[in-house]
């Protein structure tokens, strides 16, 4: 088995590039959560479309959507990886496999839950991304700046893509629930004073961020935000 | 006392060899004392079986007493039964009810294969333990005590990753089958000495290379290992194992 050499091949290494494409895809939740946030000013999206636009003309934005990219695959084709190597680490399973006695089921359903959300990232994307890279927006707002607030708006209308958002989002709560402390017990950061600091932080941000991502298809569904 | 007044039906893994496809035999356990040990109850039915010309069940065990690490049932879903911090050895029939079903399985990973009904392979442990899991230094004659010190802090994080006994139940319990929990108890215990920081690098990336190999799957950080393991080995041994490879990696 010499193919099992090296630090990527390892088992380790496999799971040290899954936390740190983990917890880069954790940072660009925060800037996502951030700009999408905008639509709260309330203003006919004017504000939001304002942010779209310093992201969209920005250079290093540019660069790192590429390199988001590339860290998404990374995650999903390891992620497949150590799912096919583990599902041959025991060819013969339990008759009786009593797993809730020692672990939560979302620490088990990391690879389930990926999924739910690779399927729910297929679907935001032709919604909003193919559309603002693509496709070409609706026109521009008042401030001359290109609509995705209209898409977003015309999006949001219709009832199976906000119980969809929803949905996806509280499988992304339960994937960060265990992904964000278990990135950093993988990358050996282990402490007695940091680590329970470390997982009270990822149980804030686990409810937080799908909290504040479900909010907005809501509130404009049902028209508190205009 | 209450003596032998439980009844209780097993169902347990026969296998007769690595070659042949086991499955699920019925068998019934009478007269048992809750006072019992878990083996003592397969004692009590090997007796019967043997008496009633039978084959008896084949299953692992040696010092009875939650040190060696030989005994290894998978009883009702849980590697070592239902109760925490002990083998099987240590389960005792009070923890179950008069007229129970009990599913008695081996440990199944690809890495132990079954010999012969509950017992497994563990070779690999000791393949793991051969690439590294060792002081190759010569220490010469003993020290006086105090020469080299040691904080007491290390000395017991090492002593505590030195209880693992290497019954495999983190295997066991773990969905992918992985022995991390092992591999770093052991890497941790001499990690942290003197005498076993001097290999550390060799050592950790020679273990994790012939854990590897082994088939052992990879760390989902369920903790399923650590709630299950009968020495209490804590999962810090886990990250502590992985900085020691990642620094190992890097310089």
């Amino acid at each position: 088995m010499s193919n099992k050499s090296g630090f990527l091949n390892s088992s380790i290494g496999k799971k040290v590039l899954m936390g740190l494409t983990g917890l880069f895809l954790i940072t660009f939740l925060v800037v996502h959560c951030f700009l999408n946030s905008l639509i709260f000013f309330n203003d006919g999206g004017l504000t939001f479309n304002e942010g779209g636009h310093i992201m969209a003309t920005n250079w290093i934005i540019r660069v790192f959507e590429i390199v988001l990219f590339l860290g998404l695959i990374l995650h999903i084709v390891q992620a497949l990886r150590l799912s096919l190597d583990n599902r041959k680490s025991r060819p013969i399973g339990y008759d009786q496999y009593n797993g809730a006695a020692s672990s939560s089921w979302y620490s088990r359903s990391m690879g389930l839950l990926g999924t739910l959300l690779l399927i729910f990232l297929i679907v935001h994307l032709a919604h909003f991304w193919v559309k603002s890279r693509f496709t070409g927006l609706p026109g521009e707002d008042a401030n001359g700046h290109e609509n995705l607030y209209a898409v977003m708006k015309e999006t949001f209308n219709i009832t199976w893509v906000v119980v969809l958002y929803c949905l996806s989002m509280i499988s992304l709560a339960y994937h960060l629930l265990h992904g964000f402390q278990s990135a950093f017990q993988t990358l050996g950061l282990n402490h007695k004073k940091y680590t329970p600091l470390i997982k009270q932080v990822g149980i804030c941000f686990s409810i937080i961020i799908p909290l504040i991502f479900a909010a907005m298809p809501l509130a404009m569904h049902f028209g508190l935000v205009k | 006392m209450s003596h032998g007044n439980m009844n209780l039906t097993l169902k347990v893994w026969k296998q007769k060899n690595k070659a042949e496809r086991g499955r699920f035999e019925t068998f019934d356990a009478k007269g048992i004392s809750p006072d019992m040990s878990f083996l003592e109850m397969f004692d009590v039915v090997n007796e019967k079986l043997i008496s009633d010309g039978k084959e008896p069940i084949v299953f692992d065990h040696d010092c009875r007493e939650g040190i060696c690490g030989m005994c290894s049932m998978y009883i009702n879903g849980r590697p070592h039964g239902p109760k925490e911090g002990i083998t099987t050895c240590q389960l005792h029939m009070r923890s179950f009810k008069d007229g129970d079903t009990i599913v008695v399985e081996p440990w199944r990973s690809a890495a132990f294969p079954v010999i012969k009904d509950l017992v497994v392979d563990r070779s690999s442990f000791d393949r793991i333990m051969s690439a590294g899991g060792f002081v190759s230094i010569n220490t010469g004659s003993a020290n006086d005590a105090n020469n080299i010190l040691i904080p007491k802090d290390d000395a017991d994080t090492a002593f505590n990753a030195a209880a693992c006994i290497g019954c495999g139940a983190c295997v066991a319990a773990c969905k992918n089958s992985s022995a991390m929990l092992f591999v770093s108890a052991k890497v941790s215990q001499l990690a942290l000495l003197p005498q076993g920081k001097v290999e550390r690098k060799d050592r950790v990336l020679n273990m994790v290379k012939q854990m590897d190999e082994e088939g052992f799957g990879s760390c989902t950080n369920t903790g399923a290992c650590e709630a299950e393991c009968p020495k209490s080995i804590s999962l810090e041994n886990i990250a502590r194992m992985n900085r020691e490879y990642l620094s190992a990696t890097l310089t």
